[in-house]
């Protein structure tokens, strides 16, 4: 059984607001320096995802579980860090024209990249990548491929060619099967990752890494990139926030209280 | 191909046979993007028994609405929308069509957007239309950053966030047509199987229409946290939220997120209580009118976005104000 786990990797998402900074001239990020480049964290529960569903088959359903991902300019550290977690290989779209293109054109030269991997039966995606929030390229890829997705999983399961997933729902769960091949994005509910084990940290270092160009896999020029975009980044900028915060003191907890429920009668709230 | 040109399509969802509050606000956008770049505003929804939803979609700025009523659509599934709304975007052929940014329409909008081959701009804050172009403006980077974008290929297809927008006040003499269309849907097309449902009601007021909510995090120290939370809620008709933070560690519902990735809230008071402040929660609560918030560390991050600022511990603070909320209501 083939898997194929898509993934991003981005700055960490949860550096301090302060150290975050955009060139509004050129539209990108500047990146915070001295920083690793992470999995994004939907896209790293997808790998663990993956995994489980290894582990709950057993040694001999034969699980192959390949990383795919585009990355010209960033550092090889997440690959490594999927395959230390237990990834068999890896595919990387490796030239400049795949970067920056938006999820219309990800979506597709993704598509093709596991087309040209063959016989793919479940391809996962974290719910949204956490640099651009959009949430388009995993249900792109499911509609370029034409296969069943089903999104937002807490949980995954494989059973005699059909894929049974826990939706999370605003106010509850969905239980949710579909033939495979199936497509299914990851959110964080998911649950914990594991760390990578000693041993296959070492072992990842041998694990394939293929870098692929766009001939490798059937795209010409016109269909990678900015030439097929379907978008245009007029602006990035950081919002102003101009509040000023008033603190409200008192001597006792029951001072400040009192003084934080006036402010509300006031307000008419109360 | 020509573009499409005829106005903007709202793509409206249905609750026990009432457009949800996005519906209605995604209207008031619609209104406001044909005033300047003309066409109807056309508004869709699947559903069932839906007797007077037309008449409402109308009052709130609705020229025609498009109503397709089968029980397949008592429940929100995209593999069932879909061959339904890409036929009639393509017979109205609007020139931005409006989805909401809910759990519905984030699982929709994309697929939908690969149907037509457009790309699509989730979670939009606002748009303008400028030298006859939408431009919409999202907010990215985990809510730390804002993005414009343009598109190339009509229709522009655009989720947009809740309370992003303010719906109109509704005019009953506003007048609008009322079609029923019938379902192409063949059913043996969808593969993907729902086979349960658990949901559960939450009572108590609505987070999302509350004028009042009180949002715990970690700082509550644990889940009696929630019970001081809910207690004063209670005495004030509001509802209790959550960080992403306290939720994963079951303190609380799930369904209390508010954020990035939960449920987003605007009211008149939002009492943040031990929560840092990050973007991702912030990106939910943010256009509160007024924001108070209670952190034991003064220079956390949430005061940057506070009216109002406590600092002081959580477990004395919260219970001191329920009891002060007592007495002035004696
Ligand atoms: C892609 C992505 C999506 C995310 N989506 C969401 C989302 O939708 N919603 C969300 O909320 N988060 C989300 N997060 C997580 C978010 O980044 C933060 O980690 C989370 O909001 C932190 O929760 P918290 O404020 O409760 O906890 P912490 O950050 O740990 O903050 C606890 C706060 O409590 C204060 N405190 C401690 N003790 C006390 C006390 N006794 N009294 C008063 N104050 C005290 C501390 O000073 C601190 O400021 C997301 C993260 C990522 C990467």
């Amino acid at each position: 059984m083939k898997i194929v786990v898509c993934v991003k990797q981005i700055q960490n998402p949860e550096i301090p607001s302060a150290q975050f900074r955009i060139d509004e001239q050129a539209k990108v990020l500047i990146p915070v320096s001295g920083l690793q480049p992470v999995l994004s964290p939907f896209d790293e529960q997808a790998v663990e995802a993956a995994l489980r569903i290894r582990d709950s088959l057993g040694e001999d359903a034969d699980v192959e579980i390949t990383i795919v991902t585009i990355a010209s300019k960033a550092s090889r550290a997440p690959i490594k860090a999927a395959l230390a977690l237990g990834a068999d290989n890896a595919v990387l779209l490796s030239d400049s024209v795949f970067d920056g293109s938006g999820g219309y054109v990800t979506a597709r030269n993704l598509a093709e990249a596991i087309r040209t991997i063959g016989d793919v039966d479940l391809i996962l995606t974290g719910r949204q990548a956490a640099d651009g929030d959009a949430g388009v390229v995993g249900l792109g890829i499911a509609e370029i491929l034409d296969i069943p997705a089903i999104t937002f999983a807490r949980d995954v399961r494989i059973n005699d060619g059909v894929v049974t997933v826990q939706r999370v729902l605003q106010d509850g769960i969905e239980t949710v099967e579909a033939d495979l091949p199936a497509l299914v994005t990851i959110s964080n509910e998911l649950g914990k990752v594991r760390h990578a084990s000693m041993r296959e940290t070492m072992r990842a270092a041998k694990k394939p890494v293929n870098e692929w160009m766009p001939d490798d896999i059937g795209l010409d020029e016109t269909q990678v990139g900015s030439t097929a975009m379907r978008y245009k980044l007029e602006r990035l900028y950081i919002p102003v926030n101009d509040i000023e915060c008033e603190f409200i003191g008192g001597d006792t907890p029951a001072d400040i209280a009192a003084a934080l429920a006036q402010h509300m009668r006031e307000a008419k709230l109360i | 191909m020509t573009d499409n040109n005829n106005g903007v399509l709202v793509v409206v969802e249905v609750s026990e046979s009432q457009p949800i509050d996005l519906g209605l606000e995604m209207l008031a956008l619609a209104r406001y993007l044909t005033d300047s770049m003309g066409g109807i505003v056309t508004a869709v929804a699947f559903g069932t028994g839906m007797e007077t939803t037309g008449e409402t979609l109308i009052a709130h700025g609705a020229d025609q609405v498009l109503i397709n009523d089968n029980s397949i659509f008592a429940n929100f599934h995209a593999e069932a929308w879909l061959p339904d709304l890409s036929k009639i975007i393509a017979e109205v052929a609007p020139a931005i069509v409006l989805i909401g940014h809910s759990e519905s329409g984030t699982d929709l909008a994309p697929r939908l957007a690969f149907r037509l081959d457009v790309d699509v701009a989730t979670g939009c804050e606002s748009i303008e239309v400028m030298n006859g172009q939408p431009h919409m403006t999202r907010s990215c980077f985990g809510g730390l950053a804002r993005e414009v974008v343009t598109f190339t290929k009509t229709p522009t297809l655009a989720t947009v966030r809740s309370k992003s927008q303010q719906a109109l006040p509704p005019m009953m003499e506003r007048s609008g047509e009322i079609k029923h269309v019938d379902s192409i849907l063949d059913e043996n097309s969808i593969r993907t199987r729902v086979v349960n449902r658990e949901t559960e009601k939450a009572d108590g007021v609505k987070m999302e229409s509350a004028k009042i909510v009180i949002g715990g995090g970690l700082g509550l120290g644990g889940p009696e946290g929630f019970k001081t939370l809910n207690e004063i809620a209670e005495l004030v008709d509001g509802a209790v939220g959550a960080s992403r933070a306290a939720c994963d560690l079951d303190w609380c519902p799930r369904s209390y997120q508010i954020g990035l990735s939960g449920r987003t809230v605007a009211p008149e008071l939002y009492i943040a209580v031990g929560i840092s402040g990050a973007s991702h929660h912030m990106a939910g609560c943010g256009n509160s009118k007024t924001i108070v918030s209670v952190n034991s560390d003064p220079n956390a991050e949430i005061f940057k976005s506070s009216r109002f600022g406590i600092v002081g511990n959580s477990q004395e603070i919260m219970p001191a104000l329920a009891e002060e909320i007592r007495k002035l209501k004696a």
